[in-house]
This record gives structure tokens, C-alpha cells and sequence, in this order.
């Protein structure tokens, strides 16, 4: 497991065939749930036209990434319905996007895997995009306190979680490798 | 509670640091989003965001960061209630977990 290196203009990371497969099928998966919000279409033309949701999605992991925007005033339910339906098709379509760019730029790579190269506007994508199946991992795996995250590495190692545990990190790693690829120099360090 | 002043796009001046004293938020600015800590997004992330989306320089993104790792949330940024919820939406598209609020 390698993690993204610096390369002029963009990123570069060396991804196996297993590493692509399990990438690629996270991703197909995140964009299934954000496509149907969980939630059975009933008439798909119909949905189309429809305004957009007002509630928190049901499914812990569409919660999360698609959290409430107000949280203490008196009437927060209400403004958050308000800002939700006017917002969410869209947070949701960007989400969906930065997605179905991970995997067309895995799918590149073919059936052997190989050295993935990304431009600036790749890796915002990757980043938003690793991000998300991070957070969607997370809920997973039961993760909301920092105490939690913590035991997970101390599983026994027939516990059924190890092997997302072990996908978890790994994406810690890639995600922590191209945000330390990307982010630009800070004032005064010369470079 | 500290009112930053809001920097939209790159380039934003580097005191900004030593503007962000001060209780009261004037009233035509009464809106603040806070970024909330949570156990996920990396620390790495969450400075990058700051950086990128509003434009702070590489040591008030790493103050905000570690206030927001720290204190549980930090504010991020302040100024009109449509303003906010621009910045918020701008914070769920990257993943982190924000909110606005009408700063009394």
C-alpha cells in the first residue's frame, strides 16, 4: 500500500488491482444511496420534478453526509427543512460526482491496476471523494467518539470489523498522503 | 467566543489572527458558521479545507483546526445569514460537520 506522492500540477499514487477493486466498489455503493437517498422511487418522472427533500435522510450514513444546517435556535427543525430542501439536491449531485470521478479515473487504470496520475481538479474530487467513504466507513463501524476510533485498533483479530477497520485506515493514509501532496506552501517556507 | 472576520476566495491578509478578539458582532453581521469536531475527518483535512474554501493562510487554518479538534467546534467564518449558509453548504460538500448560528 503506497500513499499519493507530490507531482507537478496534481498527484500520483500507485494503486494495485485489489486496491482499485475495493475503491471502485466503495464508490459504486456511496453512489447507489446518494442516487436514491435510500429510499424507494415510486415514480422516477414524478421524482424529477419533485422539490427537495425537507427531512434528514433515514439512513445513518446519508445523515451524516448530509448533516442538518441548524442546530440551536428555537426553530432549527424548521430552518433546517427550509435550507434542506433547497440544498440538498445539489450537495447530494456534488457528492455524486466527486464519486463517479474516482471511479472513472480508477477504471483508466485497467484490470491490472498501475500508477494513477491526477491533476489539481482530480485530486479536490479525490479528496472530497475519499472523504466521504471515510465518513460513510465511520458510521459503519459505529465511530463518534475519538475513544471509538481507538478501540477499533485493538479488535481481536476474528472480529468480524477487521477487515473494514483494515480499509478504513488505509484510506486514512491515502487521503492524509494527497492533502499532504496538494496543500500549497505556506508564506515564508520558501518553496 | 471569537468573530472572525470573513476572507472569501485566496489571498486573504495573514493578521488575520489578531483581528479575531472581541465579543460583540456588529448587527448587521449577526450570522457565524461553526465547523464542529468529530472523531472522522483528519486534521490534515479539516486545515485544508479552511485554506482552500475560505482562504486563510496556513497558520490561522492550523489555529481554527486545532480549536475546532480541541474546543469541539470553532467559528469560521461570520457575516450575513445567506452568506453563512453558503459557507455551510460549502463545508457539507468537503464533509465536515457545520452549522450556523445567529450570534447573541
Amino acid at each position: 500500500m503506497e500513499g499519493f506522492e507530490p507531482f507537478p500540477g496534481g498527484a500520483a499514487v500507485r494503486l494495485g488491482q485489489a486496491e482499485a477493486s475495493i475503491l471502485r466498489g466503495l464508490a459504486d455503493q456511496l453512489l447507489d444511496l446518494l442516487a436514491t437517498r435510500g429510499e424507494p422511487v415510486e415514480d422516477p418522472v414524478a421524482a424529477i420534478f419533485a422539490p427537495g427533500p425537507t427531512e434528514p435522510p433515514a439512513d445513518p450514513v446519508l445523515a451524516r453526509l448530509l448533516p442538518d444546517a441548524y442546530d440551536d435556535a428555537d426553530d432549527a427543525r424548521e430552518r433546517s427543512a427550509e435550507f434542506r430542501r433547497f440544498t440538498e439536491d445539489d450537495l447530494r449531485a456534488r457528492k455524486r460526482d466527486d464519486a463517479r470521478a474516482l471511479i472513472a479515473d480508477v477504471d483508466a487504470l485497467g484490470p491490472g491496476g498501475g500508477v494513477l496520475s491526477l491533476d489539481a481538479e482530480d485530486c479536490r474530487r479525490w479528496l472530497g471523494a475519499l472523504n466521504d467513504l471515510r465518513l460513510a466507513l465511520a458510521v459503519r463501524l459505529e465511530i463518534a467518539t475519538e475513544e471509538d476510533a481507538d478501540k477499533l485498533y485493538d479488535l481481536p483479530p476474528d472480529d468480524e470489523r477487521v477487515p473494514t477497520v483494515i480499509v478504513y485506515s488505509w484510506l486514512n493514509m491515502l487521503q492524509d498522503s494527497l492533502v499532504a501532496a496538494v496543500m500549497p506552501p505556506g508564506p515564508g517556507d520558501g518553496s | 467566543m471569537i468573530i472572525l472576520p470573513r476572507l472569501g476566495g485566496a489571498g486573504a491578509p495573514a493578521e488575520t489572527a489578531d483581528t479575531a478578539t472581541g465579543e460583540a458582532a456588529s448587527p448587521d453581521v449577526p450570522w457565524t458558521t461553526i465547523v464542529h469536531n468529530d472523531p472522522v475527518n483528519l486534521m490534515s483535512y479539516v486545515s485544508y479545507v479552511f485554506r482552500t474554501y475560505f482562504g486563510y493562510t496556513e497558520a490561522m487554518a492550523e489555529k481554527l483546526m486545532l480549536d475546532v479538534h480541541h474546543k469541539g467546534r470553532a467559528v469560521v467564518s461570520s457575516g450575513s445569514r445567506e452568506e453563512m449558509e453558503r459557507d455551510v453548504h460549502a463545508m457539507h460538500g468537503y464533509g465536515l460537520w457545520a452549522t450556523l448560528r445567529q450570534d447573541r
